[in-house]
């Protein structure tokens, strides 16, 4: 019988290895899996590259990750925000490596690997630097730039409600990348703040269907990143 | 005496051209502004990248919800009729051209329709393009409201960007402290001047050639 509950997110993220690409769902503050980043800074996994639309924020959370110095490289559309300090001392500084990509395309991207296209063509960055050393081709007298695929070895997401075959409801805008990266990453590892019985959720209702998501941890009452900033913590 | 639209002017003016049912994506700033000016009668649904179809205004303190936020990352409400969806659908509808309207603040904008706003190109900056260059190519209008020049008074309508482009030839419409201007094949037209403004001021403040309002 299929049961992707797992005991604790120390146990979710125990085999991530050094060097692995990590996607973080999570668009700034709203959705970010806070207890399983910082499951990851204490399991210690190094020369990460990690995918999420910003660089965190404050000193906990994805920032805490970056800070701890485990990551390597970012893959995100807007590594700055007026609350985050890590990333950008790090990268002013030479020790962080960022590739930038247009928001939309990023989420294309991790579509597309989540559905087994290797790459696409898309009207964003047309004329721009973005799009510099990039195949283009014109489709009905319009140039399009044509994009990759982009995988990850984990993904780390937080949802709302879980069943224990994996199937997964958010709320509100903390979805946003969530149910494009469960679909993109080798093994899919979620926080759920409610794990239910199978069958709670209407299957009408389900958002990630199971087959996308590999690990399961119930995290009854998730902090969230504003609440541990306004606070002014950090972590570890 | 009157010189020229304040920034809710500028909004203001900006949200008359836009009809009635649109669907509207606002860029952070002077945009924002433009729901608040909603004409009579007219009915826009507000489209945030981060999933959201149906933002509605800030809440009332008190009542915020940390799962529900704009691209800009402040707390919103979603309106009777909302509804949210994943990235990939979001940005579907801007790419499919399902969005009727972008407002959109800018560092420069050209005569040809090119816009500059997501980096000035400066050594040591750090990159930062989040949805701007989707929207630009993807939604059915592009609008600006910008100052017609910058703090130091260099004009910000010009003849070519010299920030790195967003997009090229994609704007339509620019609303400015001075004036109206479209972007035609003929360059910058002016469409209306702001109350006390005369032609030959916003000639002056314009980089590039400018054409003064069709008569009749």
């Amino acid at each position: 019988m299929i049961n992707k509950k797992v005991a604790s997110v120390a146990s979710a993220v125990a085999d991530i290895p050094d060097g692995a690409t990590v996607m973080v769902g999570g668009f700034g503050s709203s959705g970010s899996p806070i207890e399983l980043i910082h499951a990851l800074i204490d399991q210690g996994a190094k020369d990460l590259t990690v995918i999420n639309n910003n660089t965190g924020n404050g000193e906990v959370g994805l920032a805490a990750l970056i800070g701890n110095g485990q990551v390597r490289k970012m893959i995100c559309s807007f590594p700055r925000s007026s609350q985050s300090k890590v990333f950008p001392e790090l990268y002013k500084a030479g020790r962080i490596e960022l590739e930038l990509v247009p928001q939309g395309t990023l989420a294309e991207r991790i579509r597309a690997a989540g559905a087994g296209i290797p790459a696409f063509f898309t009207p964003t960055t047309v004329g721009t630097i973005l799009a510099d050393g990039k195949e283009t081709r014109e489709f009905d007298g319009r140039p399009y730039v044509m994009e990759p695929w982009l995988k990850a070895d984990f993904a780390l997401i937080k949802c709302d409600l879980a069943d224990p075959v994996g199937n997964l409801t958010y709320n509100k805008t903390a979805r946003n990348f969530s149910p494009l990266m469960c679909m993109a990453a080798t093994t899919t590892i979620v926080q759920t703040r409610k794990l239910v019985a199978s069958g709670a959720i209407d299957p009408e209702h389900v958002i990630t269907p199971g087959i996308f998501v590999d690990r399961v941890v119930e995290v009854s009452e998730p902090v969230h990143e504003d609440v541990l900033i306004a606070a002014q913590r950090s972590y570890p | 005496m009157s010189t020229g639209w304040n920034r809710e002017e500028m909004a203001a003016r900006a949200a008359q051209d836009i009809p009635d049912g649109s669907y509207v994506n606002l860029g952070i700033g002077i945009p924002e502004l433009v729901a608040k000016f909603v004409p009579d009668g007219r009915e826009f649904i507000y489209h945030t990248e981060n999933g959201l179809l149906g933002m509605g205004p800030p809440p009332a303190e008190g009542e915020r919800d940390l799962d529900l936020m704009n691209a800009g990352k402040k707390y919103v409400t979603a309106v009777p009729g909302a509804s949210y969806f994943h990235h990939a659908d979001s940005f579907s509808m801007i790419r499919g051209g399902h969005i009727d309207v972008c407002v959109l603040g800018t560092m420069q904008v050209a005569a040809n329709g090119d816009i500059a706003n997501w980096s000035t190109g400066a050594p040591g900056a750090i990159p930062a393009v989040g949805g701007a260059m989707d929207l630009v190519q993807g939604v059915k209008k592009i609008y600006v409201i910008t100052q017609h020049t910058t703090k130091t008074g260099d004009p910000k309508l010009v003849e070519h960007c010299t920030y790195p482009l967003t997009g090229p030839g994609v704007v339509s419409r620019i609303y400015t402290d001075l004036a109206v201007v479209d972007v035609t094949p003929a360059g910058f037209r002016v469409v209306e001047l702001a109350p006390g403004i005369t032609f030959a001021q916003v000639e002056e403040k314009t980089g590039a050639p400018i054409l003064p309002a069709e008569q009749g």
